[in-house]
Formats: C-alpha cells, sequence, structure tokens
C-alpha cells in the first residue's frame, strides 16, 4: 500500500547547517499492516512522515501510495489519500471552527469543493454517531468551537477527522506525546478501534516503547536517518523492552538517546 | 447624518478589510491602493458616459484583479503578505494615475448610483444612507452564505490554521488568493461609492486607508462584538459607522483636521496593543487576589 523507495533528505544543503535527515530510507506496509516506529530524538521519525506526506520533497528516491507515484505531488493533492495526526494538538484542527465544521472539512477531503452548503443534515447525523463512539459527550456540542476541547479531545477529534474518509494510509506523528498518560491511553485506545474497524494501513510514530511493542504488528527502529530494526510477526509479539534496548545498542553502538521513552 | 453616510461606504470596505484580517490572518496593505483604484475606475467611466452601476461594478472587478495580484506575488512568488500588498499598493499609484488620466476627477452635476433615489425626492445625504443600508445589507447577506459553503469554509479555516488545511487536500495558495481578490474587490467598490457621494476621486485618497479600516474592525467587535457570522459582519458595519461619528465629534471639539490620522493611529496602536496591557495586568490580579 505504501512504497517508500531509497529516499534521502538533506536540511539545508550547502550551508554550514546541513543536515542528512533521511539517508536511504527504504521500507513496505502491506495494506493492513499497522507499523510502530520508534528511534531516539532527531532519528528522522518525523521527517520520514513528512516525506511521504508532500510536507517536504525528497532529494532522491521514490514513494508510491497504492501503486501509484507520488514522489512529485505537492501536499494537498496527496493528502486525498492520506490521514495525518500531529504531535501538536493545536495543528489537526480550525480552532475558530465549530466541531461539526471541522469534520465537515475532513469529509471533503479528496473532493472538489463549490459552492454547495459546508454541512448537510445527513452529515450532521453521520458526524453525532461517529463522535458518540469516542464516548467523549461530543456528540452534543457539535457547535462548539475546537479551540475550546482539551488536548485529548482535540486529538480524537483529529483521529476521527483522519479516518471519516478512508485513507489509504494513516500517519500518526507521536499523536499522544502531548497528553498526559491516562488521556495518552484514550486515544491510544481509540486508534487502536478506528485503526482495526478500518482495516487501516498505519505508520505510528511513538515515544513510549512499551506502546510501540503493544500496538501493531511490526516494529521499525530509526537512527541517525536510517531504519536500524525491522521486527514482525510472532518476533515482536514476543519482544520486550530491554530486548528493544539490547538490540539497539548492538545495532548503532550507542545508548538509546530519548529521555522519555526511558522515562515512560 | 454626513457620519453615517460615510459610514455606511466606509463599511464596506471594512467588511473587505476583515476578510483579510481577520478571515485570512493577513495584513494586507493592497487596501490602500485598491481603494483609490475603485474611485478612479468608477470617476473615470462616470465622466466618459458609462452607467454609475455598471461603472462601480467595473470598480469591483479592478479592485479584485489587485487583490489577485497580491495573492500571486505572495502565494507564487512567496514574496511576506505584507510586503506583497505594499509591492501592488505603491504599483496601483501609477495604474491609478494612468486611469485617472490627471490625479483628481470633479465628478461634480454627474449622474451616480444615488441619482434615482435623489430623484425621488430625498436628499443626497439620505439617498446615501438607503442605498448603503440596502447595499451593506445585501453584501452581508452574500458573504455570509459564501462564508458557508464548502469553498468559504475553507477560506475561513485557512486563517485558522493552513497546516490542517492543506492535510485536508486543499490548496492554501488557492484559498488565499480568492480571499484577496474578495476583500479587494469589495474595497474598489467602496472607494466607487464614496467618489460618487464626495463627487470627486483622488489618487491621495487611499493613504491610510487601512488604519482607518483596522479602526472601524477593531471598534465593531470591542462594542458590538458577537459569535455568529452574519452579526459579526453587522458589528462592522456598526464599528464603521460609530468611527465616523467618533471622528465628527473630535473634529467639533476643536481637533486640527490634519492632525486626524495620528488621532486614528494613536487609537488603532492602543487598541492592537489591549493584549498587551491585559498580559501586564493580568499579574498584577493575581497578585491581589494573593494577597487577599
Ligand atoms: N525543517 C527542517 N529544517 C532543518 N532541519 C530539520 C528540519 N526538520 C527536521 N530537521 C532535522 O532533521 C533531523 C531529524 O528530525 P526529525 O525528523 O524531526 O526527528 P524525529 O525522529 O525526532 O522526529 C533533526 O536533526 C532535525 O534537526
Ligand atoms: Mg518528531
Amino acid at each position: 500500500m505504501l512504497l517508500v523507495n531509497g529516499i534521502y533528505k538533506v536540511f539545508n544543503a550547502g550551508t554550514v547547517n546541513e543536515k542528512t535527515a533521511l539517508q536511504d530510507v527504504s521500507v513496505e506496509l502491506k495494506e493492513g499492516d499497522f507499523v510502530t516506529l520508534i528511534g531516539g530524538n532527531g532519528a528522522g521519525k518525523s521527517t520520514l512522515l513528512n516525506c511521504v506526506a508532500g510536507v517536504y520533497g525528497v532529494d532522491r528516491g521514490s514513494i508510491l501510495i497504492d501503486n501509484n507515484d507520488v514522489t512529485r505531488l505537492p501536499e494537498h493533492k496527496r493528502a486525498a489519500v492520506l490521514g495525518r495526526v500531529f504531535q501538536d494538538p493545536m495543528m489537526g484542527t480550525a480552532a475558530n471552527m465549530g466541531i461539526e465544521e471541522n469534520l465537515a472539512l475532513a469529509y471533503r477531503r479528496g473532493q472538489r469543493r463549490g459552492l454547495k452548503w459546508g454541512i448537510s443534515r445527513k452529515e450532521r447525523e453521520l458526524f453525532r454517531q461517529q463522535l458518540k463512539r469516542l464516548e467523549l459527550g461530543l456528540e452534543d456540542r457539535m457547535t462548539v468551537k475546537v479551540g475550546l476541547l482539551s488536548g485529548g479531545q482535540r486529538q480524537a477529534l483529529t483521529l476521527l477527522m483522519a479516518t471519516l474518509k478512508k485513507p489509504k494510509v494513516l500517519l500518526l506523528d507521536e499523536h499522544t506525546a502531548a497528553l498526559d498518560p491516562k488521556t495518552a491511553n484514550r486515544v491510544l485506545e481509540i486508534t487502536e478501534q478506528l485503526v482495526k474497524e478500518n482495516n487501516l494501513t498505519t505508520l505510528m510514530v511513538t515515544h513510549n516503547m512499551r506502546d510501540a511493542i503493544r500496538h501493531g504488528n511490526r516494529l521499525i527502529m530509526m537512527h541517525e536517518g536510517r531504519i536500524i530494526l525491522d521486527i514482525n510477526g510472532q518476533e515482536k509479539k514476543k519482544l520486550t523492552v530491554e530486548d528493544l534496548l539490547e538490540r539497539f545498542g548492538r545495532v548503532s553502538g550507542e545508548e538509546f538517546a530519548n529521555d522519555r521513552a526511558l522515562l515512560s | 447624518m454626513g457620519a453615517v453616510s460615510l459610514g455606511l461606504l466606509w463599511a464596506v470596505m471594512t467588511i473587505g478589510v476583515f476578510i483579510t484580517y481577520r478571515v485570512l490572518n493577513i495584513a494586507d496593505l493592497t487596501v490602500e491602493g485598491s481603494i483609490a483604484m475603485g474611485a478612479a475606475i468608477a470617476a473615470k467611466c462616470i465622466i466618459s458616459g458609462i452607467n454609475p452601476y455598471l461603472a462601480t461594478c467595473l470598480a469591483l472587478l479592478g479592485g479584485m484583479a489587485a487583490g489577485l495580484a497580491t495573492g500571486l506575488l505572495h502565494t507564487q512568488l512567496k514574496i511576506p503578505a505584507l510586503l506583497s500588498g505594499i509591492l501592488t499598493m505603491i504599483a496601483l499609484w501609477s495604474v491609478n494615475l494612468r486611469i485617472m488620466g490627471t490625479s483628481n476627477i470633479s465628478l461634480l452635476r454627474m449622474g451616480t448610483v444615488y441619482q434615482p433615489l435623489e430623484n425621488l425626492g430625498l436628499n443626497k445625504t439620505y439617498a446615501i444612507i438607503v442605498l448603503g443600508l440596502l447595499f451593506v445589507f445585501a453584501l452581508i447577506t452574500i458573504l455570509y452564505w459564501f462564508f458557508g459553503t464548502e469553498i468559504g469554509s475553507a477560506i475561513r479555516a485557512t486563517g485558522n490554521n493552513p497546516h490542517m488545511v492543506r492535510a485536508q487536500g486543499i490548496n492554501t495558495n488557492t484559498t488565499i488568493i480568492l480571499g484577496l481578490i474578495i476583500s479587494n474587490g469589495l474595497v474598489a467598490m467602496s472607494g466607487a461609492l464614496i467618489a460618487q457621494s464626495q463627487s470627486y476621486s483622488d489618487v491621495q485618497m487611499g493613504t491610510g486607508a487601512i488604519i482607518i479600516g483596522l479602526a472601524s474592525v477593531i471598534i465593531g467587535e470591542v462594542l458590538f462584538g458577537s459569535r455568529n457570522f452574519y452579526t459579526r459582519m453587522v458589528s462592522l458595519m456598526l464599528g464603521a459607522v460609530t468611527y465616523r461619528i467618533i471622528i465628527a465629534l473630535v473634529l467639533k471639539m476643536g481637533m486640527p483636521a490634519n492632525d486626524l490620522k495620528l488621532f486614528t493611529a494613536l487609537t488603532v496602536a492602543f487598541a492592537l496593543s489591549l493584549p498587551v496591557f491585559k498580559s501586564y495586568l493580568n499579574p498584577l490580579r493575581s497578585l491581589f487576589k494573593e494577597v487577599e
């Protein structure tokens, strides 16, 4: 479903600040794969997701979604087949617009927008049903401005927006990192539920090793712009945090450098 | 009454400024040029014998073209929005002189959009108020509808969070350009209506217009602010009228006309800095609470 083919990404090329964020990264996600992506600070995880989403162009290599080469497509065109949730709860929604207005914008992802009214009665009913299933009470507050919601509620809403129109690939970039542990768990439950129900091909970055092990059918670890571990199937099921740290040390020759991952 | 009639015509401009400043979250200086452009086009057309209503529509088109120019400079050539607006504004000075062929045109004894109402026996000020009210409410209704549509919602969201808008498959370049086109079209139309009300068009008339627009937006929001998009636009109209009444009052109280722009600029600077003052006051307040 997603094929990343030997991509390179260099920031500030030719200056003193030159930084190679991705080096020859290749990965393939089959339909229905739920891959967790872990790695130290600055490993290139966000850059990989941003390259897939078209926020940045790549310097070399290609990206295919469902056998279509999207390497040269601008961000808003790729969005038609992608669902995205960001680390910052502010990033995924329009704060001054209502819950239902945000959902209506997301429901038209990949469609031409015209002079039809922005939201129909039938859609409102659909949104209400979907919101109910989040069990956050949002179904009774559909016209409330999203800016008034908590971070967890906003992330749950962004998740719903990302999956309302079934995406070919769902990209989650540390979408629970800014939440308190309890809320983070609830948002992860919702993630699990939405991914399962829609059989979504998912790439989820997390800073939490336990979450990375607990969720998904495959785990990838990045370090200094490269993929250094790729574990799936039975092997992943048996994985422990200690295993992961030990294998990281063996492959990279370093200690795992992500404070948050170790603390959590 | 003169202040009310003038305020209603500037309300059209205020709504244009609101679309860029509040909806798109861009401070667009193009308006200084596009308001004069609207006046220039309308005046030139009317003295050339073109129907005043058609002349006003042509002014709208001219302003839309100015908005498009700024939009292209900003989105395609990646020039910061503020600078793009300044570039278009400067360029429009020459364009407006070319349109008029001279630096001002008198419209005395020429037909205007207010003529039919005057023919019904209204004096000019009341004719402007009646037409102005009709026009502003029609405009607000159309804009309320437009900003509720799929495209309109996308424009509103762009000013809010462009990342999110792109993630939902919308080209933010398109929405920004559309917003600038609509805004400057309205501003030029306002210029055309103002020129016909005061019976002349002057290449200088845009100077300081952005500040007047911002002052009206802020007064409208502070005094009449509301949440619904429709009533929000009505409050803009009231803001524009209030601004004119305030100006008329301070002039009556003896402020020299030449100091008006300084007065307006200081007022707007104060209003824009309110959040800073508030944040200075807040720690004080919490301190007092602790003492209590
Ligand atoms: N827009 C950018 N401009 C310059 N450097 C960047 C940019 N985005 C990321 N980088 C650099 O690329 C590297 C990888 O960053 P990132 O992908 O954000 O890491 P992470 O794995 O923590 O998400 C870091 O060294 C970061 O400083
Ligand atoms: Mg990151």
